[in-house]
């Protein structure tokens, strides 16, 4: 089934002859829904950020330099990503350190780091990027499936930074980056045993978790999730608004730029964290679906590349990477309709904000080197 | 290290093709999950959610009319309504109120009073997100202090209202009435609808009996609004309809001049025209600044008002009840010539004493010794007590009670004065019922000099008086003239039946009579009359409020308490051949009605009649 379409996948055409395509490490269906994509969220963001040219000329020059990142690093065959992962690694780890002393945050959150009158950025956006690689590289290195001991290696490696993050704290990011490794251990082949096992592992720490890991806010949003109207004027209003303003869209949606709720304010964080909510709104579940749609192209596009894989490490490279941009869309989507609970996570490539676009633009960077680097 | 072998190439390949098939189905089970949340929020739940969207967004505001304004006979402004900025509170949307007024003290002047008052009506049961008003009329300086510090002040709210102003105050306090905020009780019993936006109800007086009408219809805006409650978009406007102006047929100099007359008396002066019925001056002192009601009312203030024993509050020409004393006796007499009782021939001699035939009780003339040989007009002339005795004593009380019915006592005759007192007409039905007795031939006796049981509100004196003037015409006592509502005009023209006599000349007679009380050799009120350009009848009351020693005319012997002295009446109209004007002047504990009350009336009666019609404007 799957493994018939991809050997008969079109691309084989392409992969035939170096075509222009390939000399240049551009993948074009992937840079064709990112296109889509970009422009779509472009559109959604100038009604979502009140008609604010600036707030949409500000995006297309992120989405500028996340292109620029993304052409760069297609550039580079993929094994020096297996080099590099090492030392950005560890630059990550230090870096994220140095936020738990001397970070910047809001929110009562520590994740920003700033050289004064230069720049800021968060150091978690480097291991969105570091840990797939670091833990394809490590679990690559040995057989596939790996062992019980590369498991609980890799699980170190992984377990080092989702904590630092967690700590600052960034549930959201640690979360997705944890995810990004799971899914390379995943991928490798994990037996379905200890896949079960630590699902169980998992339940059962649960209460755990709700006690020790938790900050205070976290738990109060998890409330709010499960119970929004206990609180309807406080926590749960986002969670209500959001729904309303989803709701009242219907099919059609209100029409570009009137949107009640999201225009009037009552929706907040309207172009970051909720715009689907703005989308939803406006254009109603046909403008939902569009946006799925577009989305659903880049994963199985991104998803067909690491199945071509030349290696192990560019199959779980390219997978983890694939999945855990599918992932952002469903924790995104599923927070803003009410289905989990507010972990802060943007919508990939659409919501308002920095550095995020250009990690993810080199991730998709990365999937087209891995695409367009034959063997060798 | 990279030794795998073809075949192990090819597993490893299969295996993450059966890993991502996997994953491939996951995506594509939480890719529908995703979808079919969208479909139900939007497709199976959108109703529910486009309605609380609406709710959301859009919200009625009610929009206050503006209320009628009340004018006088000439159209000089009795009631107007100025715009003025009021900072008040919306508790819901403070988060702590007791810090916010700590607040709004730094900034701009409040009294203990205001907070006082504010904190009274936190406690009352009042409409959810209505502002609760801490300080009426800002000055310039407050609002511009407020605005800058409007960020620090959440829930509070300046807003610019149009309140009621009295610009003649005190003296037409009493027929104006006022209003005052809409309290605890009124809010449950009014109807909330046509009440939307507004704070302020009619309480007493015009204010009240018209409220229904100056009220005005409320408009509403239908307005889509932020979620900080700010509008952004006016959709729907239905104007407010201002409420009926009323002008009224009150005389706005003259009630002003008739208020200043009684000045540091207690007492009532009504004057009505006698041919409309148009009521001309109804004014009672001590009386009270009606705006205070309206801006509120200090505390401090309104207790001692209200506990004064001069009563400024209470109404005296409307709710103040008197024994009529002799301004009685022209009403018994025509009663007791016409139906025969008595001829204006009929002559007494009084000795100053009156006993009736079954009973020891002396009744004793005013004057000591009594006025010798007199007959119907002298005795209305010098006001003869005995004389009435003897009158009322053969009338017996059905044809008193009846006379005096037909004049109008006991009952409300008047279209638009609120919440009147009726005064007291007895009959032997009501003692029975009252007290229990029987009614005896000395209540009659004593009923002959409007003294006993007898009681009359200022307003029901002058009506008399005026459909006496009338020669028997009723008319309807009334204080409305004209408003531009067309339904309040249809007022009846007459109150009651014209007063039909056997014989019509002894209204020319009675008129007669009671025009020798001011031009008589022997008129109680002579001295009141000297001068005057016009003729006027009248008649004087002194309405005794305790036993006192009096000396030969009687007058009080000695230092008399205030509140034991008699009241005086006056009873007058004027010019006596085609009269335009008929009033009625109490003076409570004033003394005599010919010493006191008398010339009050003729200040009035000049004020009326002789100014120059540039005054009148």
């Amino acid at each position: 089934m799957l493994s018939d379409f991809v050997r008969h996948a079109p691309d084989g055409a392409l992969s035939n002859r170096k075509n222009i395509w390939q000399r240049i490490h551009i993948d074009p269906y992937l840079l064709l829904g990112l296109v889509a994509l970009t422009g779509y969220g472009l559109f959604v963001l100038y009604s979502a950020s009140g008609a604010d040219w600036g707030a949409v000329y500000r995006q297309g020059a992120r989405f500028l330099v996340g292109y620029l990142t993304l052409f760069i690093v297609a550039q580079f065959d993929p094994r020096h990503f297996q080099q590099w992962s090492g030392a950005a690694y560890i630059i990550g780890v230090v870096l994220l350190s140095a936020v738990l002393i001397i970070g910047t945050g809001a929110k009562g959150a520590q994740r920003w780091l700033s050289i004064p009158g230069l720049f800021r950025f968060q150091p978690s956006e480097i291991m969105k990027l570091a840990v797939p690689v670091i833990m394809a590289w490590y679990i690559a290195r040995y057989s596939v499936p790996p062992r019980f001991k590369h498991i609980l290696g890799s699980v170190i490696l992984l377990a080092i930074p989702c904590m630092l993050i967690l700590d600052q704290p960034d549930l959201g990011t640690s979360m997705l980056i944890a995810a990004s490794g799971i899914f390379v251990i995943f991928l490798a082949g994990l037996s379905w045993q200890v896949i079960g096992s630590a699902c169980v592992l998992a339940i059962g720490a649960l209460p755990a978790m709700w006690i020790f890991v938790l900050r205070e806010y976290q738990k109060q949003r998890v409330l709010t999730f499960l119970n929004p109207e206990s609180d309807p004027l406080g926590a749960g209003w986002n969670i209500i608004q959001s729904k309303t303003a989803i709701g009242s869209g219907g099919i059609y949606g209100k029409g570009y730029l009137l949107g009640t709720q999201s225009q009037l304010d009552f929706l907040p964080e309207s172009h970051t964290d909720f715009i689907i909510a703005v989308l939803s709104e406006e254009l109603g579940f046909i403008g939902v679906m569009v946006l799925l749609s577009i989305y659903a192209i880049i994963v199985v596009r991104g998803i067909l590349i690491s199945i071509r894989g030349r290696d192990n490490f560019c199959r779980l490279l390219a997978g983890s990477l694939s999945l855990t941009f599918f992932i952002y869309i469903f924790v995104n989507i599923g927070m803003v309709s009410g289905l989990l609970p507010v972990v802060g996570v943007p919508l990939p490539l659409v919501s308002y904000g920095g550095t995020s676009i250009v990690t993810l633009m080199a991730s998709f960077g990365i999937l087209m080197s891995i695409s367009t680097h034959e063997r060798g | 290290m990279l030794n795998n072998s073809l075949d192990n190439k090819e597993f490893e390949r299969n295996l993450f093709l059966r890993r991502m098939t996997v994953s491939l189905f996951i995506v594509i089970s939480m890719f529908l999950i995703l979808i079919a949340r969208l479909a139900y929020l939007q497709i199976v739940e959108h109703e529910k959610h486009q309605a609380v969207s609406d709710k959301n967004r859009l919200e009625v505001l009610p929009i206050a009319p503006i209320r009628g304004l009340i004018y006088d006979r000439n159209g000089e402004l009795l009631a107007d309504n100025l715009p003025s900025h009021t900072l008040s509170v919306v508790v819901e949307r403070t988060p702590d109120v007791d810090e916010l007024i700590t607040r709004l003290r730094e900034l701009i002047e409040l009294t203990d009073d205001q907070i006082e008052r504010f904190y009274g009506r936190l406690k009352q049961y009042r409409r959810p997100y209505d502002p609760i008003p801490l300080k009426v009329k800002l000055s310039e300086e407050e609002i511009a202090m407020l605005a800058a510090n409007r960020i620090f002040l959440q829930g509070a709210q300046v807003e610019a209202e149009l309140i009621r102003q009295y610009p003649f105050g005190e003296a037409f306090a009493h027929v104006l009435g006022y209003v005052g905020r809409i309290n605890e009780q009124e809010l449950q019993e009014l109807d909330v609808g046509s009440y939307a936006g507004i704070r302020f109800i009619g309480k007493q007086g015009v204010e009240r009996r018209y409220e229904n009408v100056l009220l005005g219809k409320a408009g509403y805006q239908r307005v889509e609004t932020n979620a900080r409650g700010r509008i952004i978009k006016v959709l729907e406007k239905v104007a407010p309809q201002p409420g009926a102006n009323l002008h009224l047929q009150l005389d706005r100099a003259l009630q002003q001049k008739a208020y200043d007359l009684l000045e540091g008396k207690r007492g009532a002066i009504v004057a009505i025209e006698p041919k409309t019925g148009a009521i001309l001056a109804l004014v009672s002192r001590p009386s009270f600044d009606p705006n205070l009601y309206v801006t509120g009312f200090p505390v401090a203030l309104y207790n001692q008002l209200r506990d004064s024993s001069d009563k400024p509050f209470l109404n005296r020409a409307i709710r103040g009840q008197y024994p009529p004393a002799s301004t009685i006796k022209p009403f018994i007499a025509l009663g007791g010539v016409d139906g025969g009782f008595v001829t204006w021939n009929t002559t007494m001699y009084d000795n100053g004493i009156f006993q009736l035939p079954t009973d020891d009780r002396i009744y004793r003339d005013w004057k000591r010794g009594g006025h010798g040989k007199v007959n119907l007009t002298d005795a209305i002339e010098e006001s003869v007590d005995t004389f009435f005795y003897d009158l009322a004593y053969k009338m017996t009380l059905e044809p008193i009670h009846e006379v005096l019915d037909k004049f109008g006592f006991g009952k409300n005759t008047a279209w638009d004065v609120y919440n009147p007192a009726v005064g007291i007409n007895p009959s032997r039905q009501w003692k029975k019922d009252r007290h229990g007795f029987s009614w005896y031939a000395g209540d009659t006796v004593n009923l002959g000099i409007g003294q006993g049981y007898m009681l009359a509100t200022p307003l029901q004196i002058a009506t008399a008086t005026a459909v006496l003037a009338n020669k028997g015409r009723w008319m309807t006592p009334k204080l409305l003239l004209y408003s531009n509502d067309q339904e309040l005009m249809d007022i009846p023209d007459k109150a009651q039946p014209d007063i039909q006599l056997n014989n019509e000349a002894n209204w020319d007679a009675i008129h007669h009579a009671m025009s020798e009380v001011l031009y008589g050799r022997h008129g109680t009120a002579r001295r009141a009359a000297l001068g005057a350009s016009y003729r006027f009848v009248g008649k004087t009351g002194t309405a005794q409020v305790a036993e006192i020693k009096r000396n030969a005319n009687g007058e009080a012997l000695g230092d008399v308490p205030d509140r034991l002295k008699d009241h005086a009446l006056f009873i007058a109209f004027a010019p006596m051949e085609n009269p335009t004007i008929a009033l009625t002047v109490v003076v409570e504990h004033g003394g005599g009605g010919s010493s006191v009350a008398a010339p009050i009336a003729r200040a009035v009666l000049d004020e009326y009649l002789l100014r120059e019609p540039a005054d009148a404007e």
